[in-house]
């Protein structure tokens, strides 16, 4: 792209630049906008190396160096926030990638077109649902007289209705079911696409052969969409810390804290209604910076081994 | 994938996949939808009736009290204003910024494409986090305002990319042409290339508008004191949460069962909240499906 670039820049003359003048305009517009939104409160980081105070600001709050980490990594609540914040953000990753994969995989062997598009269109509804529409759902369907408390009774399952919400051992799994439910049908669209790109005269050979459906799948379909698994996989490991905020904070409680807390709820709790500026950003500068280490390690890793990668 | 022309013998295996095709399918169906319907049954039922459970899929009690509740409700109104107002002036306006700036770098010859590329992409991964936003909007005067709403989250590197890796499929003889005839880059803009992207365009604009129509966190972060910039969802979160903090001990739901929302009225404003998009976005189903298909794969 570089090589490409000058030789472009070599035939441009003023009376190009000066075409280019509605470009240069619209740039500077949006340069300057992304520096107020989105490059100048990198500058609030220094508060988390001060003691900030809203009234001396960030030029004279005192420096306290690296204090608030030290608070951060001695206090044991932290140190289980991060614990909850890893593995929901692990655990949801693996079952929503396996969810759209089988999801893409199953609904591509249905070749009834008037079958198919239903279940697809359905299958994207709860993705336009909100996290507060789709908690208040799961709460009434887990909640003592709720649906799978119905059922799970009726089949003599259990004795006594449970409240899952009562248990620290339930929240994890619930969690990784409601993001399962919300997105499975909408993250299986790329898988769904990849799969459809696939030559169909693979297939055909292969029925000639003599392959059964689940041999086309494992030795066609699934290595067909590996370079969409890949790609996904690598943008999602940098998001791994950032999914875990909405449904935590919507459906944890006094009971379940010590595995719903995530470092965006500790980030709320401290830094807007304790007002401890300086402790939040801390921690948010924290998820940020292991953010950016996981993308860097994946894509690594993903140029060792295969040949995707982000950049 | 025809498989009829070749006529080969099915092994009884593919015979056994094919129910489980069909169960998985079923139970999946059943899932996603039983909870939706069920909340849809609920908001018609009668309110104490309810109180007995046991219903399913058809109303025991049929009433439309709770709708009558829930229109009744001051707030739902307000929330319901500043909910489809801020939908639709973000949706409009980001659409355009984003289109823009997808434009300019989807320019081959514009000299600074691929840094003010950079510059965007790199917001997707580096950003300063919940307290450095939450000064700065309060800094700027933002936060107790509507326009805190539509403003800060014009540009989003995501869309823009979407748009870009369209709008650079489109064939550059088109763009030459018309400069030839004398046209700038706003022409362009505005006669070549945008009526090419109109898919594209649905695409991005339904991802905005389901973004704000959803969003909540934000009203509650910015706008909690201002009742008069309160949402639709943040308005429905707070009937919501009241049950949810109680669920920890049974104790607690006992007590609480007269001050709490009865669950039809929740029921009745969750169809509320959740109804136009519900509505809308099966008719916008090829757009996304494409649109997410050309941008979401190419990063």
């Amino acid at each position: 792209m570089a090589r490409e670039n000058n030789k472009k820049k070599e035939k441009i003359t003023l009376k190009e630049i000066k075409k280019q003048s509605f470009l240069m305009i619209v740039t500077f517009c949006m340069v300057a906008y992304g520096i107020v939104f989105y490059y100048w409160p990198l500058t609030g980081w220094i508060m988390a190396f001060q003691n900030y105070k809203p009234k001396n600001g960030l030029l004279h709050s005192k420096f306290v160096g690296l204090d608030k980490f030290k608070f951060l990594f001695e206090d044991d609540v932290f140190i289980k926030v991060i614990r909850n914040t890893f593995a929901m953000g692990l655990i949801n990753l693996v079952t929503t990638t396996i969810m759209a994969v089988l999801f893409a995989i199953i609904l591509n062997e249905v070749r009834k077109g008037w079958l198919k598009k239903p279940i697809q269109t359905i299958s994207y509804l709860p993705h336009f649902l909100s996290w507060i529409v789709v908690t208040g759902i799961l709460h009434d369907s887990l909640s003592s007289s709720g649906i799978v408390n119905d059922i799970l009774l009726r089949f003599g399952i259990i004795k006594q209705a449970i409240n899952f919400f009562a248990f620290p051992k339930y929240f994890w799994p619930i969690v990784a079911f409601a993001n399962c439910w919300k997105e499975t049908g909408w993250n299986a669209i790329i898988y769904l696409a990849a799969i459809t790109s696939i030559d169909p005269s693979l297939y055909e050979a292969a029925s000639i052969d003599g392959a059964d459906r689940l041999q086309k799948i494992r030795y066609i379909t699934l290595p067909g969409i590996k370079p969409t698994f890949l790609i996904l996989l690598l943008m999602n490991v940098g998001n791994v810390l950032n999914a875990g905020f909405e449904v935590q904070y919507l459906l944890g409680n006094g009971l379940v804290q010590s595995v719903s807390q995530t470092i965006d709820i500790y980030v709320l709790k401290w830094g807007i209604s304790q007002n401890d500026y300086s402790l939040g950003t801390a921690a948010g500068l924290f998820k940020s910076a292991v953010s950016i280490l996981l993308i860097v390690i994946a894509n690594e890793l993903a140029k060792r081994y295969s040949d995707e990668r982000l950049f | 994938m025809d498989e009829k022309v070749y006529k080969v013998r099915k092994p009884i295996s593919d015979k056994i996949f094919s129910v489980i095709v069909v169960v998985f399918l079923a139970l999946f169906v059943i899932i996603t939808l039983y909870p939706v319907l069920n909340t849809v049954v609920l908001s018609f039922n009668d309110g104490i009736d309810a109180v007995r459970g046991k219903i399913y899929l058809w109303p025991r009690k049929f009433s439309i009290k709770n709708y009558k509740t829930v229109f009744g409700m001051q707030n739902i109104w307000v929330g319901a204003k500043v909910t489809v107002g801020r939908t639709v002036l973000a949706t409009i306006t980001s659409l355009i910024a984003n289109a823009l700036l997808a434009f300019v770098v989807s320019r081959k010859k514009f000299l600074f494409k691929s840094q003010l590329s950079l510059f965007w992409v790199i917001t997707m991964y580096v950003n300063g986090g919940m307290i450095p936003v939450f000064l700065l909007y309060k800094n700027l005067g933002l936060t107790g305002t509507f326009h805190v709403y539509w403003i800060p989250g014009m540009i989003s590197a995501f869309n823009m990319l979407v748009m870009r890796t369209y709008m650079e499929g489109i064939p550059e003889s088109l763009e030459e042409s018309a400069q030839l005839d004398g046209a700038g880059y706003w022409t362009v803009f505005l006669h070549i290339i945008s009526p090419l992207c109109k898919p594209v365009y649905a695409t991005v604009a339904l991802f905005i508008a389901v973004w704000q129509w959803n969003s909540w966190f934000d009203a509650m972060l910015y706008n909690r004191m201002k009742t008069e910039y309160t949402t639709l969802q943040y308005e429905l979160m707070k009937l919501l949460s009241s049950v949810m903090q109680q669920s920890g001990s049974a104790e607690n739901a006992k007590n609480g069962a007269n001050t709490i929302t009865p669950v039809t009225i929740r029921a009745a404003a969750t169809v509320v909240t959740m109804l136009p998009i519900v509505m809308l976005y099966p008719f916008l189903q090829r757009y996304f499906v494409t649109g997410l298909t050309i941008g979401g794969v190419k990063e």
